[in-house]
C-alpha cells in the first residue's frame, strides 16, 4: 500500500482566496469556554448570512489539568461568502488562550496566517506545563505567522472590575472578552449575543452583565487599539444560497427532529431507549425536551436495555428508537438480532467515533461501517444508512422510519461524533412537502382464518400487529419459525425458507430507494471518487477543485449503504478507477469490491480528524497517474512543524 | 373471531401448541396454575403479554392462548419495560428462570424492580440450568455437581428473594409449583400494582431432582412450610409452632403457638420480610405466600404523568419545532454588500 504523505503546497496555502473565507480557530483550555465560544461566534456568522461549517475539536477529559497540553480544547469554524463543504483544512486565524494551545494549535495555521495568544497566560509555569522552555511570543519561534499579543486575562479583569467578582469568576469572561474581539474583527452584531447572555445569566444578573461588559470590551479594544496591518477588520458578504428561512444545526439536533419528523411522517409515538455514551448522547438530550410530540424517552441501566426496550416498544406499536456509539451498538448486537428474526421495525443510530474498545470516545472515525453491515451472528441482514452532514441527518432520520416501518425491519443509521457535534445553517423544511408513510397495524384475521403473523406483503414484510387487538393473539420470539403462523419450526427446509425471505425482504428495499446520483461530474469519468458518511464536505471540496483544474473527475456519495441503489454496478463499473476516501482502513472499499468485482482504491486516514481537501485532492492527483491504494497520513494535529 | 373479555376459562388460555417439557417437570403444574388463575383475573385474553428470556421455563409464553414475546437470554424484564411504557394498558407477566433472571440478566431485574415497573415476575427456580443441560446456576447450593463443576461449585448461592428485596422490591412472595396454593399467590401477585416477584421453587425431573425435597417432602411439608398471610400468626407445623422476634439478636426463633410472642404477619414490615427470606434452613421452616407487600407508585405511570405535564400547553407542530432557535431569512436575490 502505498502512502500519499500530505505535505502543504502552494495550492493548499492559498486555498482560501481573500474575502472569500475564513477559518478561524478559538483554542483553550478545557475550563477556556472555547466550545461555547464558537458555538456563539458560529450563530452570529450564520445570522450574518456566511454559510459555515464547524469542528468543535475536545479532549475525552472533562476538565484535564490546567494549562496541558491534553486539556486543550478547540473550536474551528470556516465560514465565507462561498459555499462551504468543510471546517477548513488550516486556519487562517488562531486565538490562542494560553500557551498550552497556542503550542497545540500553532503549526496547523496557514503560513502568514495570524495568531492572537493571552499574554497573561504566558507565565513561567504555563510555559513549562505546555512543553516551551523559553517564551514564544518572544523568541521569534512564531515568525512564520503574523503574531499580535495582549494581556486578554488583564484587559478581561479591568473590564469586569465594576462587578465585585471574585479572581477567578471574572476570569471566567475572558472568553467572552475574546467573543467580542473576533465578532469586530467580522464586523458581527453584538446583540444577539447579548441577548443570550442575558437569558443564560437570568438568574444571576451581575454574570450578565460582567459577560456583556466584557464582550463590549473586546470589542472596544479591536475598534481603538491600532495594531496594524494584520490585525484589520475583515468583511465578508453573504454566501449566495438559496432563499428561504435559514437556521443552524448540529447533527445531534437535525437527527433528533429528522427521527420526530420520520414518527410524525409514519403516524407512530417515538420510544427512544439510550444509555448515555459519548458522543451520541446529546440525541437523548434533545429527544428528553420533546414530550408534546409523543415521545417517551427511556435511559435504561444499560446498551442492551436500551434497545431490548425499545424492541419491545415496537412490539407494542410504538416506533423504537436506540442510538449509541460503537461500543455501545457491540453490546445491542445480540437485541438487534431479536429484532431481525421478530421482524420488528427498530432504527438503530451508531454516532461513531474512534476505536476499537473505549479507542477516541470525542474524536470521529467510520469504522464501524463492517459493523453495521455484517456485524451479528448468522445471516442476519439490516439496511444500513449514513449521514453526510449535519443537515443530511435529518432527512436520513425520515428515511430510515420510513424503511423500518415499511418493511418491518431494524435499521441501522451511521453518523459520526463530527456530524454530531458540527453545527452547519440549514434551510428549514417545509413539512407539509414530505410523504407522509402512515402505518396500519392489522387489526382483525382474515375471514374465518386465524392470525398469521408471518404473512407477507409484496415487500415481503409481515404485517404489525399490537397486543390488544382482540383475536390476533399469537406468540413471537427468537426461535425459528413457520412461514405464516409463527409457531416454532426448526425444521431444515423452513430455517433455509425464512432465511431466504430474510435476505430478499433486506434486498428488495433497493426498490424504494432513488437511483444513486453523482454529486459532482460525470457518469464515465476517469475517476469516481466513492464517499459515504461526513467524508462527504472534502470530497466535494476536492472533486470540484479537481473539475476546475481539467481532470476528469466525478463525486458519488452513498446515502444507502446496504443494500445499495439498484444502479449502483453500472454507474461504478462505468468509471475507470474509483477512489474511495474513508476514516478507516478501507472498509467500503472492502464492500464495493465484494458487491460489484469493481477494482475500487482506497485513502484511509484514521487520525481522530476528518480528511482536508488537500489530502483528498492529492490522492485524485495519484489516483489518475495510476495509483495504488494511499493512505492520507494522519499526522496528528498537534504535531509540530507541518511545514517542513 | 373470539369475542373474549372477561369470562374465560382455562382452557381459553391455553394455545394450540404441544408443550414439549420433560415428562414430569415442575414446569406443567406451573402453567396449569397460570392457565386456572388467569379466569379469576378478569383481564382479557388480548390485553394480557407473556414476556419470557431463555431457558426451559422461558417457551412457556408459548402455551398461553394471549399475546407472547420469547426474547433473548435475560433480557425479559428490558423488553417487558419498553412493552408497558408503550401501552400501560397491558397486563404483562415476565416468566423466567434463576439463570436467566439472576446471572446473564440480573441487571434487568434489578432495575425491573427498582424502577416498579407494573407487572408479574414469575422466576422458576430449579436451581440448575436445564435446557444447557445440567450446569449449576447461580441459586446451586455450594458443592453442586454439574457437568461444569464435576468437583462440585464453590461459589455461593444469591437467595432470590433477598436480591429481590435488596433491589427496591415492593412485592415478594414465594410458591411451589405443585402446591395447591400457588394460585392464591399469583392472584396476589396480580393484584399488586407494581412489580410483583413470585419465586416459584420449581423441580427439574431430569438434572436436579429433589432437590427441594427437604421442605415439599409430603412428609415435612407441615413442619418446614410456613404459609404466610397478612394480619394472621406466623403458625407452622399443623399449627404447633410459630415464629417470635429474639430480641437479643434481632433475629427470628421458632416458639411454641400459644406463646403470646408469635408474630403477626405485616407484609409492609421490610425488616421483619429480610428476616423470613434470610431464616436459615436448619431449624427453621421456609417462607412461603407473600413475605412483602408495600406498595408505591409505578414506574410506567410516573413516565406517563410526566411525559403528560411536560407537554401540557404545547402543541405539537413539527413545522414550528423545526423553525425554533435563531433563524435567519435569505430573500430570493441574495443582497451583494
Amino acid at each position: 500500500m502505498a502512502t500519499a504523505t500530505h505535505l502543504l503546497t502552494e495550492k493548499e496555502a492559498t486555498a482560501h482566496p481573500a474575502g472569500e473565507a475564513v477559518v478561524v480557530r478559538f483554542a483553550g483550555d478545557s475550563g477556556d469556554g472555547m466550545q461555547l465560544t464558537g458555538g456563539q461566534f458560529t450563530l452570529s456568522t450564520a445570522l450574518a448570512g456566511n454559510d459555515l461549517s464547524t469542528f468543535p475539536d475536545f479532549p475525552a477529559e472533562i476538565r484535564a489539568p490546567q494549562g496541558t497540553t491534553f486539556g486543550v480544547s478547540a473550536f474551528q469554524i470556516n465560514f465565507g461568502s462561498t459555499s462551504i463543504d468543510t471546517a477548513g483544512d488550516q486556519p487562517d486565524v488562531l486565538i490562542a488562550m494560553n500557551p498550552a494551545a497556542l503550542n497545540v494549535n500553532a503549526p496547523q495555521v496557514r503560513e502568514g496566517g495570524l495568531i492572537i495568544a493571552d499574554e497573561g497566560e504566558f507565565t513561567q509555569r504555563n510555559l513549562a506545563k505546555a512543553g516551551y522552555e523559553r517564551n514564544p511570543l518572544e523568541d521569534g519561534s512564531l515568525a512564520k505567522w503574523q503574531l499580535v499579543h495582549f494581556n486578554i486575562s488583564q484587559l478581561t479583569l479591568d473590564a469586569v472590575k465594576p462587578f465585585g467578582l471574585g479572581n477567578k469568576e471574572a476570569l471566567r469572561c475572558k472568553n467572552m472578552w475574546t467573543l467580542g474581539l473576533a465578532l469586530w474583527m467580522f464586523d458581527r452584531d453584538r446583540q444577539p449575543i447579548v441577548d443570550w447572555l442575558k437569558q443564560k445569566f437570568a438568574k444571576a444578573p451581575e454574570l450578565a452583565e460582567a459577560n456583556i461588559a466584557a464582550l463590549n470590551a473586546g470589542h472596544a479594544y479591536g475598534e481603538t487599539v491600532e495594531m496594524g496591518a494584520p490585525f484589520k477588520q475583515h468583511h465578508l458578504a453573504p454566501a449566495p444560497a438559496e432563499p428561504g428561512l435559514y437556521r443552524t444545526v448540529t447533527g445531534a439536533e437535525s437527527l433528533a427532529l429528522g427521527l420526530v419528523a420520520g414518527c410524525e411522517l409514519a403516524g407512530l409515538n417515538m420510544f427512544f431507549g439510550s444509555y448515555p455514551i459519548t458522543p451520541a448522547s446529546p440525541l437523548l438530550h434533545h429527544l428528553a425536551r420533546l414530550k408534546e410530540f409523543g415521545i417517551t424517552t427511556f435511559q435504561a441501566e444499560d446498551e442492551i436495555a436500551a434497545v431490548c426496550a425499545a424492541i419491545g416498544a415496537s412490539y407494542a406499536g410504538h416506533l423504537g428508537v436506540t442510538s449509541s456509539s460503537g461500543p455501545g451498538i457491540a453490546l445491542k448486537t445480540e437485541a438487534i438480532g431479536l429484532a431481525i428474526m421478530t421482524e420488528l421495525p427498530l432504527v438503530v443510530v451508531n454516532s461513531q467515533r474512534g476505536g476499537p474498545s473505549t479507542g477516541l470516545p470525542t474524536k470521529t472515525e467510520q469504522s464501524d461501517l463492517y459493523q453495521a453491515i455484517y456485524g451479528r451472528n448468522a445471516d442476519a441482514p439490516v439496511p444500513v444508512l449514513a449521514a453526510r452532514s449535519p443537515a443530511d441527518a435529518f432527512e436520513c432520520a425520515i428515511e430510515a422510519c420510513r424503511i423500518a416501518t415499511r418493511y418491518m425491519t431494524p435499521v441501522i443509521l451511521l453518523t459520526d461524533g463530527y456530524i454530531a457535534n458540527a453545527a452547519e445553517p440549514w434551510r428549514v423544511p417545509d413539512m407539509s412537502r414530505y410523504e407522509p408513510f402512515k402505518v396500519s397495524f392489522l387489526n382483525a384475521a382474515p375471514e374465518g382464518g386465524a392470525a398469521m403473523p408471518y404473512s407477507r406483503n409484496g415487500d415481503l414484510a409481515r404485517p404489525w400487529i399490537r397486543p390488544g387487538t382482540a383475536g390476533l393473539e399469537h406468540r413471537i420470539g427468537g426461535i425459528e419459525k413457520a412461514p405464516g403462523t409463527g409457531n416454532i419450526d426448526y425444521s431444515p427446509a423452513v430455517h433455509q425458507e425464512m432465511t431466504n425471505t430474510r435476505w430478499a425482504k433486506v434486498a428488495g428495499v433497493a426498490k424504494s430507494i432513488p437511483d444513486q446520483e453523482i454529486c459532482l461530474g460525470q457518469e464515465g469519468a476517469e475517476l469516481a471518487v466513492v464517499g459515504w458518511g461526513s467524508t462527504f464536505g472534502p470530497i466535494h471540496q476536492a472533486v470540484g477543485r479537481a473539475l476546475a483544474r481539467g481532470l476528469d473527475v466525478a463525486h458519488v456519495h452513498v446515502r444507502h449503504l446496504w443494500p445499495m441503489p439498484s444502479n449502483m454496478a453500472r454507474l461504478l463499473k462505468s468509471f475507470k478507477h474509483i477512489l474511495v476516501p474513508e476514516m478507516n482502513m478501507g472498509q467500503f472499499k472492502t464492500v464495493l469490491r465484494d458487491q460489484f468485482l469493481v477494482d475500487a482504491k482506497s485513502l484511509t486516514k484514521v487520525s481522530g480528524h476528518p480528511f482536508r481537501i488537500a489530502e483528498i485532492e492529492a490522492a485524485i492527483d495519484g489516483a489518475i497517474a495510476g495509483g495504488s491504494n494511499a493512505r492520507a497520513e494522519g499526522r496528528p494535529m498537534n504535531a509540530p512543524g507541518l511545514k517542513q | 373471531m373470539n369475542d373474549i373479555t372477561t369470562l374465560t376459562t382455562a382452557k381459553d388460555w391455553a394455545s394450540d401448541q404441544e408443550v414439549r417439557w420433560c415428562p414430569g417437570c415442575g414446569d406443567y403444574a406451573v402453567l396449569k396454575a397460570v392457565q386456572r388463575t388467569m379466569p379469576d383475573l378478569g383481564i382479557a385474553r388480548e390485553k394480557t403479554v407473556f414476556i419470557s428470556g431463555i431457558g426451559c421455563s422461558s417457551r412457556f409464553p408459548y402455551y398461553m392462548a394471549s399475546y407472547g414475546f420469547h426474547t433473548i437470554h435475560g433480557r425479559a424484564p428490558a423488553i417487558a419495560t419498553g412493552v408497558k411504557l408503550a401501552n400501560p394498558e397491558l397486563d404483562v407477566w415476565i416468566i423466567t428462570g434463576d439463570g436467566d433472571a439472576l446471572s446473564i440478566g440480573g441487571n434487568h431485574t434489578m432495575h425491573v424492580l427498582r424502577r416498579n415497573l407494573d407487572c408479574q415476575i414469575l422466576l422458576f427456580n430449579n436451581e440448575i440450568y436445564g435446557l444447557t443441560k445440567g450446569q449449576y446456576s447461580p441459586t446451586s447450593r455450594v458443592g453442586t455437581r454439574s457437568p461444569s463443576t464435576p468437583f462440585g461449585s464453590v461459589d455461593r448461592p444469591v437467595t432470590p428473594c433477598a436480591f429481590a428485596l435488596g433491589s427496591g422490591g415492593r412485592f415478594i412472595a414465594r410458591g411451589i409449583d405443585v402446591h395447591k396454593n400457588l394460585p392464591d399467590v399469583l392472584k396476589a401477585a396480580h393484584a399488586h400494582r407494581g412489580a410483583s416477584f413470585v419465586e416459584i421453587y420449581q423441580n427439574c425431573v431430569v438434572y436436579n431432582d429433589d432437590v427441594f425435597a427437604s421442605f415439599t417432602e409430603r412428609t415435612v411439608a407441615a413442619e418446614k412450610q410456613l404459609w404466610l398471610k397478612a394480619g394472621e400468626k406466623m403458625l407452622f407445623a399443623n399449627g404447633t409452632k410459630g415464629l417470635a422476634l429474639d430480641t437479643d439478636r434481632l433475629a427470628l426463633k421458632v416458639v411454641a403457638a400459644d406463646d403470646p410472642a408469635v408474630l403477626t404477619h405485616d407484609p409492609s414490615n421490610r425488616q421483619l420480610a429480610a428476616m423470613l427470606i434470610l431464616m436459615p434452613q436448619e431449624g427453621f421452616p421456609i417462607a412461603l405466600g407473600v413475605i412483602y407487600e408495600d406498595p408505591a407508585p409505578t414506574f410506567e405511570s410516573s413516565v406517563a404523568e410526566q411525559n403528560k405535564a411536560a407537554a401540557s400547553g404545547k402543541q405539537p407542530d413539527l413545522q414550528a419545532l423545526v423553525s425554533k432557535g435563531q433563524t435567519w431569512m435569505i430573500a430570493a436575490e441574495p443582497k451583494r454588500l
